[in-house]
């Protein structure tokens, strides 16, 4: 643009350019710089192959990617990760859709569960993986990877990366572990923790707990009209609705609330520091399978290094431990630490067989009614 | 002559490019968004038709939030009214030389973030907060109180952020009164508070009107104070809107609720311009 630039001055200086045409000229080229450097410029990072961009879920998870993945793959390869952070995946979903192009500021997100994936492939933002350039996809449980390939059969968009539950934490202080798990579920609706209840506020989990405490498979749910009923009743009990991993750890840590619905790598963190908190997986507890998703547009080449770095054992083994969440890598196939195989939702079989996942499709396609339906419940 | 035509627009193009932009086109956004569909996908279907305007009016669970919105936003006006005057007054009539320091004590929370002020009141009133602590090492009570997570803490919130507003309105009021008033008033027999009665609060009421709109308007529109302050129950309208937007990626329903909102803030805002005159509000931003 430098040489044009001058190139036209020259025109213009020789008098083969009239004075109106040069400042023409001028203010065009002005424009076409403030789009390079405004939102097209953040397209043209996205796509430049010396970074690449990954959204996760920040606080003890960030780091351990941090530490134990990208800071290792920037020194082995001088490619640099921009580690960016969300509070929810609702709230980032809603980033990348308002993102100009959309989707094309965004490159790699720690997505949670099969509804996310199967979300983001109805909305266009998946792409088409070379499964041979990432070696180390061998070493994942075989049951991990087959809900993917239902929802995209032709190519994986996503490489699952660890597994999660959402179970129950409660106070052990005040919450003997016998008693809790005697109720399984029903601790959330028992009358000792009336006003002194925590939960998420999404809709998801909640309906989920609700199912299992009318006695209904969660992903198949008849009644819910007894559903509704039993939500309309514990909303009473609850003290706060919390709405990130940090808050509802702060919310046991400090005894506002006694039992809640928790995710189970936040609870690990919380016992390790040396809080009295119990960790509950009752029946038909809430398991997720997290993936690392490759949003279109990124640069492939760039991604599928990053996501084979990322799955090397030493590297998933490391990042697990970091954020307590079991990784993908199959227990047969990889030897695993002491940590790990006592994280919560570790499954030494790797078939994950008796493990209860969210259904993407029928859970998508109740999202709207049953989101509003929820707000209208807890709000009221 | 001609000259003189273009340059005070050339002189206000930077600013009025910037309400056109930042302000203006997004608004226009929300008002088309709020006609369209949500696809089962959470992408946006671009039509016309009132659905979502309907949707809202179906039955009382909108209006009644909407109406919670008004209900707290009048408390916080009246507890902020009360709180805010007689500071304001008392800057008024002091003649103290750290006067100036005062006034600016009041706009020193602006310094540090909404939300770390908002997050600061879970130390203070939670149940091993300081407050819960300092009852119980003094022997006052046996038991933490339950301080949080109710219409009271969010009150708390919103008070802290938005009484400066209704002090500075107050206070540049009472600055343009003519202090001969007061003293012809005091010379034809009123004492103190007869004076303060008949001619000062009076006087100030441009600016307690001004700072009462100023408050109600930015607490209907707030939704940290109840997000992070507020139990179940005490959500206001902005909270459904940012659910609505961001956990159901319903765009068009929520750029409908914010438009309903907007219109009843607009109307507010209208009226009290039609009888008042909004030019009060600058004043307190420009000082006397």
């Amino acid at each position: 643009m430098k040489k044009q630039l001058e190139d036209v001055r020259n025109e213009y200086h020789k008098g083969n350019l009239s004075r109106r045409d040069f400042v023409k000229y001028l203010g065009v080229a002005g424009v076409a710089a403030g789009l390079a450097g405004g939102p097209f410029g953040l397209v043209s990072k996205a796509l430049a192959s010396d970074r690449i961009r990954f959204d996760g879920w920040g606080g003890t998870t960030s780091q351990a990617f941090r530490r134990y993945a990208f800071e290792p793959f920037t020194e082995a390869t001088g490619i640099r990760v921009i580690d960016g952070e969300f509070g929810d995946m609702d709230s980032f979903r809603t980033r990348v859709i308002a993102s100009f192009p959309p989707g094309g500021e965004f490159n790699l997100a720690h997505l949670s569960g099969l509804f996310d994936y199967d979300m983001y492939v109805g909305l266009g933002f998946n792409t088409a993986l070379d499964e041979s350039r990432i070696r180390n996809l061998d070493l994942v449980m075989t049951a991990m990877i087959e809900p993917y390939r239902r929802i995209t059969p032709d190519a994986l968009s996503a490489i699952p990366y660890n597994l999660g539950q959402t179970g129950i934490a409660y106070n052990t202080k005040y919450i003997p572990k016998e008693k809790a798990e005697e109720l399984g579920a029903g601790l959330l609706w028992d009358e000792s923790v009336q006003g002194r209840l925590g939960s998420w506020t999404e809709w998801r989990t909640n309906i989920w707990y609700a199912a299992l405490y009318t006695g209904q498979n969660p992903n198949d749910v008849q009644d819910m009209d007894a559903l509704w009923d039993a939500l309309r009743r514990q909303v009473p009990m609850v003290r706060k609705y919390w709405g990130s991993g940090a808050e509802l750890m702060s919310l046991l840590a400090n005894e506002e609330i006694h039992a809640t619905v928790a995710w189970s790598g936040r609870v690990a963190h919380l016992q390790d520091q040396g809080y009295p908190i119990g960790f509950l997986s009752p029946y038909g507890c809430y398991s997720w399978e997290e993936c690392i998703f490759v949003i279109k547009g990124t640069n492939l080449d760039v991604a599928h290094q990053l996501l084979d770095f990322m799955l090397e054992p030493e590297a998933a083994i490391a990042v697990a431990e970091g954020q307590m969440y079991p990784p993908s890598l199959d227990p047969t196939k990889v030897e695993m630490t002491d940590i790990i195989k006592n994280l919560p939702a570790f499954d030494p079989t790797g078939k994950l067989e008796g493990y209860l996942f969210a259904d993407p499709k029928y859970w998508n396609a109740r999202q709207v009614e049953w989101s509003e339906r929820w707000d209208r419940i807890r709000v009221s | 002559m001609k000259k003189q035509n273009w340059q005070p627009w050339a002189l206000l193009s930077p600013s009025l490019s910037a309400i056109l932009l930042l302000l203006v086109i997004p608004v226009l956004f929300i008002i088309v968004y709020s006609f369209w569909l949500r696809a089962p996908t959470g992408a946006v279907i671009p039509a016309f038709q009132l659905g979502n305007y309907a949707r809202f009016f179906e039955d009382l669970f909108y209006p009644s939030i909407l109406f919670r919105t008004i209900r707290v936003s009048l408390i916080c006006v009246f507890l902020c009214l009360i709180m805010g005057y007689i500071p304001a007054y008392f800057f008024h009539r002091s003649t103290s030389r750290f006067r100036q320091a005062l006034i600016l004590l009041v706009l020193l929370p602006f310094w540090i973030s909404f939300i770390i002020r908002t997050m600061s009141w879970i130390n203070i009133l939670g149940t091993t907060g300081f407050l819960n602590h300092l009852l119980l090492k003094i022997g006052i009570i046996s038991q933490p109180l339950s301080l949080l997570y109710n219409e009271a803490a969010v009150l708390m919130g919103l008070i802290q952020f938005l009484l400066p507003f209704m002090i500075l309105n107050i206070f540049v009021s009472l600055e343009g009164i003519d202090k001969n008033l007061l003293e012809a008033a005091r010379s034809m027999g009123c004492n103190e508070w007869q004076a303060f009665r008949e001619v000062t609060l009076p006087l100030s009421l441009p600016g307690v009107s001004a700072g009462c709109l100023l408050v109600f308007v930015l607490t209907a529109g707030t939704y940290l104070p109840p997000m992070i302050l507020g139990g179940p129950g005490n959500e206001m309208i902005a909270n459904l809107i940012f659910n609505r937007v961001i956990g159901t990626l319903d765009w068009p329903f929520g750029s409908a609720i914010s438009v309903i909102l907007l219109l009843l803030l607009g109307t507010i805002v209208w009226t009290y311009n039609r009888y008042l005159g909004i030019s009060q509000i600058f004043k307190a931003f420009k000082g006397n």
